[in-house]
């Protein structure tokens, strides 16, 4: 490997947002092509990562280290393995695609897009990294592009829910750091790969290695969300501006299931093993609570926001399930959640752009008037429901399969069943969504309401085309993803 | 036959709605009828092809033609495949969906004609139809679910395909979620075999379970979860609540999903994992309560509608009560060789309802009557589904109905015998009220409606009734001899004389046309004679009365008490009043309280000398004093 791809995947973003922010006197269609340009090349780049992948090796690919920080022995460390690669190609796929769900923008152009760049940039090293002190950087970074877009671009009571997000990711990521540090000083060590060998039971600690388990744990299930830290993504999601919603909902929050895996459970095997019932327990509650919520809103951008605290519950369940397949399903629930949520914000985003009306009890019949944007709403609503033939149903299906399976402890069955109930409650408030928006009379004051135009139709069919694919072919990116859960399951003892 | 062959029975009705749906719409005319004319040749050629197979199967060895199949995934120790059963079972299968299907496409073509989503129905129907094939041939559970839940899907896009209406949209939803209720155990059924198995195919599952591997409380809580999703689909009791409601999609629809797919895919699951069935008394036993209860609570029901649809409809839950008991007490061909009959004759009625509809305008019966001078073709068919339903010798109805009476008698709960019995009493009524409302007396309607006289339908509309009704009539006679039996798997033929009168030589059979009769009789006496006064009868049973016509109240109690009241309204707005005042309450009040600590805290910064001159030696002495104590 000569050629640095992870570093220029990262870096190329960074590279887009500091030419629109430092040259001066670029025009608006510069900008956006700039973007464009910026955030393509990366996809074009994880995608030709993800063809060039050898499915025979079990390690981290693409490997690039070197010394960073010699005198706490931290590194500059990225490569990808089978459950990092996905990750990347959808943060690519939609830090691209976010650039034309902004094509609209007109309100301080400039900075709009180089914090859009930025926060794809750092989203791709906490996927990419595998040096603690270098994901904790990235991890860290993400939160003020973030902030900014809420808080400038967004909706509603942006500057509150803008604070909230920074406060409350500030909280978990203190207690990540604590985690962090706690494993340094104990190990000696930043290197995920050698920390996930096995560094840390060498060592006698001065704590207990469930405390590190579950600083490092906080700090990731305020992000996934889990309940009950969940509170911050309803107002973030709802009140951030399109893009911003999508980068959440798509890329952002699976930083959290992302790390649960590749640092509490890889590195901590045992104490994941201890702690199941609780997680599992809480996956639950997740999935319940976040359905039962969703069906009390009114609000189409809202009703999302909590399908998806609903919806990462599931993979709060395959992950603490602790098998083959069900880490295997939880891997894959984050990508389809991915595709099948970011498309759900970026017809509500469009819905709300071109209608100007958010409030459910104020929508309906707009299926006559707007039948393309109703359409692909209707799909991606079909995928949040876990229709096969989506990869919502793929995802979720392989997820109960391993949870239920599931040897873990001795409640699994019972507790993955009440998971499943999920599924009905979905049903219940996708369907009640698109009714209350779509069907029923047509309403007069939203007849010459523009439908989809070409661009928003190109960004339409690829999300629906990927979550199409995923689901009639899971094995396309189940393939993958395998090659970085078997290492896992062999930490984990079977 | 090769399997390239089988395959295309289901890929054209799928080629037909990827063609309708995606290709053909910028090259017509918004008027064209092309996409109803792909859809029909399409499952023309699925019909053709069907019937080729069901020959090839009843010359098969073991009625059964082996078709390879496809790796899917493979996760971990998981692998899972594609392929098709093609047994006796989806041989007959195949041929009554697409038989139906057919019919129900070229009525459309007089149905349909005019309407703005004249290509979207196109679409959807062949997508039904598409789904529908996949459920009957699919060979894995897993796969069999997927279809399944497309059947959903259409169903839910069909029933709500005049979605400006609200009733339309509500019906959707609810027919969608409360079957997914069902599903919700199919689910659980298929994840709790495959953790004791590691597998979904049906034919491996089959052999587990007569092998005795798979036996006790798992095989049981297995069955019965596959038939909560039978009971979601075939709207039985308690989850029959949306077959009612779907009548507000357009009528075909109504047929097709009355007679072959959706409703008919529920009784179908259950026929294709019998053998788990078979091994659990308890789950068999529920099959035929829940069968049997259904059938005649749905038939109370019906006796008091006024809509013709929807007299139509709790005859269908009606009767698929009655294969769902049969499948309890008799076994697979008994239950399916209902289900095929009823397919034909169900299909028939409700495209005679959809005939008289487009003559008049409306649904509702009190504003029809003597339409029998006007539309002499729909009446003469509409009159042999009735007979066949009712169960009339020697119409197509007499022959299984008769064969799950007389299995009720010997298996299972005996309460359920006698149930059966009345219900056939009912059953009689309730159409021969139908006719007589509809067809018999003069004309009550035509004041304000567009059409002034009503006419018989064209002739696209009628020539599918009339094939449906012969039909209605022959298709009774494939067991006449026995042979639909043999073909199943169990029972003997004999020679088609013998097998034609011998009824007449048992007392079963005399006793359930005895009570047919006078459910007809009693028919003639309110509706048509009027020697009696259908009024004078109701306010005489009140009470029952109501409960029949505001259905058990069951739709007030899953939708205005549950639903409503006690979930979104009470728990569920309970869970929101704690998220937003407990989970985030506490939140934002940690923040509020981190504020007011700093601003107490603040006060300490006075920025004097000698203020903080003095703390330091307030700490100072602490430290003294700390160290002199403890130290």
């Amino acid at each position: 490997m000569d050629f640095n791809y992870l570093t220029t995947i990262i870096f190329l973003p960074v590279l887009g947002a500091i030419l629109i922010a430092f040259i001066p006197g670029l025009s608006a269609r510069l900008i956006k092509r700039i973007a464009a340009i910026f955030t393509l090349i990366p996809l074009a780049l994880s995608v030709f990562l993800f063809c060039q992948f050898d499915r025979s090796l079990v390690v981290m690919q693409f490997q690039e280290k070197l010394s960073w920080i010699p005198a706490i022995n931290a590194h500059y460390h990225l490569g990808v393995d089978g459950l990092s690669l996905p990750l990347v190609v959808l943060t690519a796929f939609l830090g691209f695609i976010v650039v034309l769900i902004s094509w609209k923008i007109n309100l301080r152009i400039r900075e709009y897009f180089a914090w859009l760049l930025l926060l794809e940039a750092s989203i791709l090293g906490v996927f990419c990294s595998l040096d603690l002190l270098l994901f904790f950087i990235f991890w860290e970074i993400e939160v003020i592009p973030m902030y900014f877009l809420i808080s400038v671009w967004g909706s509603g009571r942006k500057e509150y829910s803008a604070i909230k997000y920074v406060v409350y990711t500030l909280f978990g990521s203190a207690m990540m750091l604590a985690g962090i540090l706690s494993l340094y000083f104990t190990t000696g060590s930043l290197s995920m790969i050698e920390l996930a060998e096995g560094g840390l039971g060498m060592v006698q600690s001065i704590m207990p290695a469930a405390a590190i388990f579950f600083l490092l744990l906080t700090g990731f299930a305020v992000k996934l969300p889990v309940v009950p830290v969940h509170t911050w993504l309803p107002d973030a999601h709802t009140d951030a501006p399109t893009a911003g919603s999508v980068m959440l909902a798509g890329a952002l929050i699976k930083m959290g299931g992302y790390g649960m895996i590749r640092v509490c459970v890889s590195i901590f095997p045992q104490v994941a093993r201890d702690y199941a019932p609780l997680l599992v327990i809480l996956a639950v509650i997740s999935v319940l609570y976040g359905a039962a919520l969703t069906l009390r809103q009114t609000d189409l951008k809202r009703l999302i926001a909590y399908s998806s605290v609903s919806h990462m519950g599931f993979v709060l369940l395959g992950v603490f399930a602790l098998g083959q397949v069900s880490l295997t399903g939880a891997a894959l629930q984050m990508v389809s959640h991915g595709l099948i949520t970011g498309l759900l914000f970026a017809m509500a985003g469009l819905t709300i752009h071109n209608v100007g009306e958010r409030d459910l009890s104020k929508l309906g019949g707009l299926a006559r008037q707007i039948p393309i944007i109703a359409v692909v709403f209707s799909i991606a609503g079909l995928g949040g429901l876990g229709m096969p033939t989506t990869s919502g149903f793929a995802a979720e299906f392989i997820t109960f399969i391993g949870s239920f399976s599931s040897t873990a402890f001795s409640g699994m069955q019972v507790c993955t069943i009440l998971a499943v109930l999920g599924v009905v409650l979905a049903a219940g408030y996708i369907l009640w969504m698109l009714q209350r928006t779509f069907y029923g009379p047509v309403l007069e004051q939203y007849n010459g309401i523009k439908d989809a135009d070409g661009l928003e139709r190109v960004y339409m069919s690829a999300f629906i085309v990927l979550i199409m694919l995923v689901g009639i072919y899971p094995a396309i990116i189940t393939d993958i993803i395998k090659l970085g859960i078997s290492p896992i399951v062999g930490l984990l003892g079977g | 036959m090769p399997s390239q062959l089988i395959w295309l029975i289901f890929l054209l009705p799928v080629s037909s709605f990827v063609i309708v749906s995606f290709f053909i719409r910028p090259f017509v005319k918004p008027e064209s009828r092309v996409a109803g004319y792909i859809t029909i040749t399409a499952i023309s050629g699925s019909l053709a092809l069907s019937l080729w197979a069901l020959a090839a199967v009843m010359a098969a060895p073991h009625h059964q033609i082996v078709v390879p199949d496809i790796s899917w995934l493979v996760v971990g120790d998981v692998t899972i495949h594609l392929g098709l059963i093609m047994d006796s079972l989806t041989a007959v299968m195949l041929v009554v969906v697409t038989i139906v299907s057919l019919m129900v496409q070229i009525y459309s073509q007089g149905y349909m004609h005019g309407d703005p989503g004249y290509h979207r129905y196109y679409a959807w129907m062949s997508l039904f139809t598409a789904s529908m094939l996949g459920v009957v041939m699919a060979d894995s559970l897993l796969l069999v679910f997927v279809f399944w839940e497309g059947v959903g899907l259409c169903s839910y896009l069909l029933i709500g395909f005049w979605f400006h209406k609200p009733s339309a949209a509500n019906a959707a939803k609810k027919a969608f979620i409360v079957t997914r209720f069902g599903d919700f155990g199919f689910l659980a059924a298929i994840l709790l075999l495959f953790a004791h198995t590691r597998t979904f195919d049906i034919a491996e599952l089959h052999g587990l379970a007569i092998a005795g591997a798979l036996a006790g409380t798992t095989l049981t809580w297995a069955a019965i979860g596959i038939f909560s999703g039978a009971v979601g689909k075939s709207a039985q009791f308690p989850l029959h609540v949306w077959l009612p409601d779907a009548m507000e999609g357009p009528t075909p629809v109504s047929a097709l999903i009355h007679a072959a797919t959706m409703v008919a895919a529920g009784v179908f699951l259950v026929a294709r994992t019998f053998p788990l069935f078979a091994h659990s008394v308890e789950a068999l036993t529920t099959v035929a309560i829940i069968g049997g209860v259904t059938a005649i609570f749905a038939a109370s029901m019906g006796l008091v509608m006024t809509d013709i649809k929807r007299v139509l409809a709790y005859s269908t839950i009606s009767q698929l009560g009655y294969m769902m008991l049969g499948l309890g007490v008799g076994g697979v061909a008994i239950g399916i060789f209902h289900l095929f009959n009823h397919a034909f004759f169900k299909a028939l009625l409700f495209l005679g309802a959809g005939s008289v509809n487009h003559a008049t305008g409306t649904f509702d019966m009190r504003e029809m009557g003597g339409l029998r001078k006007f539309m002499p073709w729909t009446y003469a068919t509409f009159l042999i589904g009735a007979l066949s339903i009712a169960g009339i010798w020697p119409l197509s109805g007499f022959w299984s109905k008769d064969e799950i009476l007389l299995h009720s008698q010997t298996g299972g709960p005996s309460i359920l015998f006698y149930l059966a019995m009345i219900t056939v009493f009912m059953t009689a009524f309730y159409m021969f009220r139908v006719i007589f409302m509809t067809f018999g007396g003069e004309y009550r309607g035509g004041g304000s409606g567009a059409h002034g006289h009503p006419h018989e339908s064209s002739s696209v509309m009628v020539t599918p009734m009339v094939v449906l009704a012969v039909l209605a009539v022959v298709s009774g006679f494939w067991n006449v001899t026995g042979q639909f039996g043999a073909f199943m798997g169990h029972g003997e033929t004999h020679s088609f004389v013998h097998g034609l009168f011998h009824p007449f030589t048992q007392t079963l059979p005399w006793i359930s046309l005895i009570l047919a009769g006078l459910g007809i009789l009693l028919a003639y006496a309110i509706y048509s004679k009027k020697w009696l006064s259908a009024e004078r009868i109701g306010s005489m049973f009140k009470p029952l009365y109501t409960l029949f016509i505001r259905k058990y109240w069951m739709d007030e109690l899953y939708e205005g008490v549950l639903v409503k009241n006690a979930l979104i309204g009470g728990f569920f707005a309970g869970l929101q009043q704690v998220d937003t005042y407990g989970v985030d309450g506490a939140v934002n009040g940690v923040a509020n309280g981190a504020i007011a600590g700093g601003r107490a805290i603040r006060r300490a910064q006075t920025g004097q000398l000698q203020f903080y001159g003095l703390f330091i030696g307030i700490g100072i002495l602490a430290i003294i004093l700390c160290v002199y104590f403890f130290g």
